[in-house]
């Protein structure tokens, strides 16, 4: 067992080798310009959303405390000018960001939890657990994801962790597919036969040599189930299905437009909201592309 | 989203070595049919699921935030029949389903039936008109785009449709709202103060079928065009290829003739497994357009909410999909002969 120069314990091998992988990948993110220009356009936005309650004052949220002109239009006081109470459209969109990147994020790795494990174990066990598991996850791919979102969070109590629920249950499908995929391919390598003969029994095969090497691709596959969440939040949200207490990107839309804000031409109050959705969606959608091309072999060499 | 970004996984393989019968290709349908009755089932009975057993109480829900009584809702209870053990109330909805009877709106009372069949003409209009122009659309940038691949025309167009891909479809259909004015009418189908005649109301749905049909076209079209697009640069390699311009033929009769019929198939059970969309930008859509289809009928049970009228509609629009993706299923069997007669 002396082979390794350095006397390194299995685990710190591993993880040495973890390392090395990681920094070539992020060598090769490293080149592609629209991954690298999204990845820092979330960077921003995400120190923007954390920061909103040192560098604003919450109390200019609370439609009690202000004193705006209602739909007034931008001005020196109110950069992007007013909604419906008098409250700043500028604030509502920082503070915004807030809930819709912790439900996209959130949402998004419900979804890919259920994903992993359902396609991990479909692959490692075969036989009838696959053949049902791909059944059902089949079943589920077909079946129109927002409508049975729209189910679940209308039978369910309104709030943000209902909303979280209805996306991350409906939007798993896609995700499982393609962790199956990998790991079938992971387990047909003799490694893994190695393994199972020395003794390793599913748990250590599992969580010691198929996620390791499934997991860079369920990253990939996250960022980009986060840009479909934040999608699917401002929708439910837009229909009115989100949490009334809570400022989202998506309420001010429905608010804006239950309002007046298209016959009126407040502009102000339509665009700040939707163009943080198509920046924050955009972001995590080119990260997540970049990401692929770096992650799954299977694309290399394209695009 | 993800799984139109990650391409690949969802085409079956084609089936076992064996040779092509008459025999096999029944058994095929008779499976495929099978596995849709089964599907349809399941849709069933999830929407008794979600509807019945999932609310602590639906009729609580339904009457969330309004004044009633103790009697109103013993009554309610009554009418709905879920004083009934759970199980004569599925065995009910299921023989209801059967008789083409989806059960009574609570906020209209009239059948729900009859709601969605009235509604499903307008949403057929728009999903139709729109769906064809975007396939079109699509399919034209999408084959260009990969046939010059890495040119302008392909970097402006791919990054166009990841932007468009990235904008919520209510949100682009209440800007064009507000930036066209009164060019076009704001909702609706058709104005109550059209003669009844037939050119007149033509004109008049066609009117308001622009702005809804654009925003339709301009949320789905991005998927067609990726999927085209890289489906088509699978095959620009291929050998066949180059052996048709080795013959002497013009780069656009290659192009037409052998490479897109054979990018098309996998192109073809991608848009069909990308119809929950297709729904969702008809859901969306109908709400801000105030178009009088499913996804508007959708939006009012939900507002209200309407219980029986919310899983009449879901069970419509979720076992349609799932029907559609049989006959894609079956479609692509008559279309490509390597699944038929490997």
């Amino acid at each position: 067992m002396s082979q390794t120069p350095s006397k390194q314990t299995p685990g710190a091998l591993a993880w040495a080798r973890r390392k090395e992988a990681a920094s070539r990948a992020w060598k090769q993110f490293r080149v592609q310009r629209s991954g690298l220009a999204g990845l820092i356009a979330l960077g921003v936005i995400a120190a923007l959303a954390i920061l909103a309650p040192v560098l604003t004052d919450s109390d200019q949220l609370d439609v009690t405390k202000v004193d705006g002109p209602s739909l007034g239009a931008p001005s020196g006081d109110y950069l992007l000018g007013t909604d419906e109470n008098g409250r700043s459209v500028l604030l509502l969109t920082w503070w915004g960001a807030r809930v819709s990147l912790t439900v996209g994020l959130s949402a998004a790795l419900l979804s890919v939890v259920i994903g992993t494990v359902i396609g991990v174990l479909s692959a490692h066990f075969g036989g009838w657990v696959s053949a049902v598991l791909m059944r059902f996850t089949d079943f589920f791919l077909v079946l129109p994801s927002l409508v049975l979102a729209i189910a679940l969070s209308t039978v369910l109590d309104r709030g943000l962790f209902t909303i979280i629920l209805a996306i991350g249950l409906t939007s798993w499908p896609s995700t499982a597919r393609l962790v199956r995929a990998q790991t079938l391919s992971v387990e047909a390598r003799p490694y893994i036969e190695r393994a199972r003969a020395l003794g390793g029994g599913h748990t250590h095969v599992i969580t010691k040599h198929v996620l390791p090497s499934v997991l860079p691709l369920v990253f990939a596959n996250t960022t980009l189930a986060v840009a479909s969440a934040i999608i699917a939040e401002s929708t439910l949200s837009f229909l009115g299905l989100g949490d009334p207490t809570q400022v989202t990107w998506g309420s001010m839309l429905k608010s804006a437009a239950s309002n007046g804000a298209v016959t009126t031409g407040a502009w102000w109050y339509l665009l700040p909201p939707g163009l943080g959705i198509v920046a924050v969606v955009l972001a995590f959608t080119l990260c997540g592309r970049a990401l692929e091309t770096v992650l799954n072999p299977r694309l290399r060499g394209e695009r | 989203m993800t799984d139109l970004l990650t391409p690949g996984e969802q085409t079956e393989p084609p089936a076992s070595t064996g040779r092509r019968s008459s025999s096999g290709t029944l058994r095929f349908v008779l499976g495929k049919l099978g596995g849709a009755v089964i599907s349809v089932a399941f849709v069933a009975a999830l929407g008794f699921l979600l509807f019945r057993v999932l609310p602590g109480d639906p009729v609580l829900t339904m009457t969330r935030g309004r004044p009633t009584t103790p009697e109103a809702l013993a009554e309610l209870r009554l009418r709905f029949g879920l004083d009934d053990p759970l199980w004569k109330q599925f065995l009910d909805y299921v023989g209801g389903l059967f008789r083409g009877d989806f059960g009574t709106s609570y906020a209209y009372s009239r059948p729900v039936g009859e709601m969605i069949l009235e509604r499903v003409g307008p949403t057929l209009l728009l999903v139709g008109t729109g769906t064809v122009l975007a396939v079109i659309l699509g399919m034209w940038i999408g084959i260009r785009g990969a046939w010059e691949h890495g040119s302008r025309f392909d970097r402006t167009t791919t990054s166009l449709a990841l932007t468009l891909w990235s904008v919520p479809t209510f949100w682009l259909g209440l800007l064009l709202l507000m930036v066209t004015g009164n060019l076009f009418p704001s909702g609706g189908m058709v104005d109550p103060s059209t003669p009844k005649e037939f050119l007149p109301q033509l004109l008049d749905i066609g009117h308001h079928l622009v702005l809804p049909c654009i925003t339709f076209v301009a949320v789905v079209y991005a998927q067609y065009q990726l999927v085209m697009r890289s489906s088509l640069l699978e095959e620009m390699g291929a050998d066949y290829l180059n052996t048709a311009r080795a013959k002497g033929m013009r780069e656009d009769m290659v192009r037409r003739k052998h490479a897109v019929p054979n990018a098309m198939l996998p192109a073809i059970t991608l848009v069909f497994l990308h119809l929950g969309l297709v729904v969702q930008g008809a859901i969306t859509v109908e709400t801000v357009f105030s178009w009088p289809g499913l996804g508007l009928l959708l939006y009012e049970a939900l507002s209200y909410p309407d219980l029986p009228l919310l899983q009449g509609v879901f069970t419509v629009l979720a076992g349609s999909v799932v029907a559609m993706n049989v006959v894609a299923d079956l479609l692509y069997r008559v279309f490509d002969p390597r699944v038929r007669a490997v």
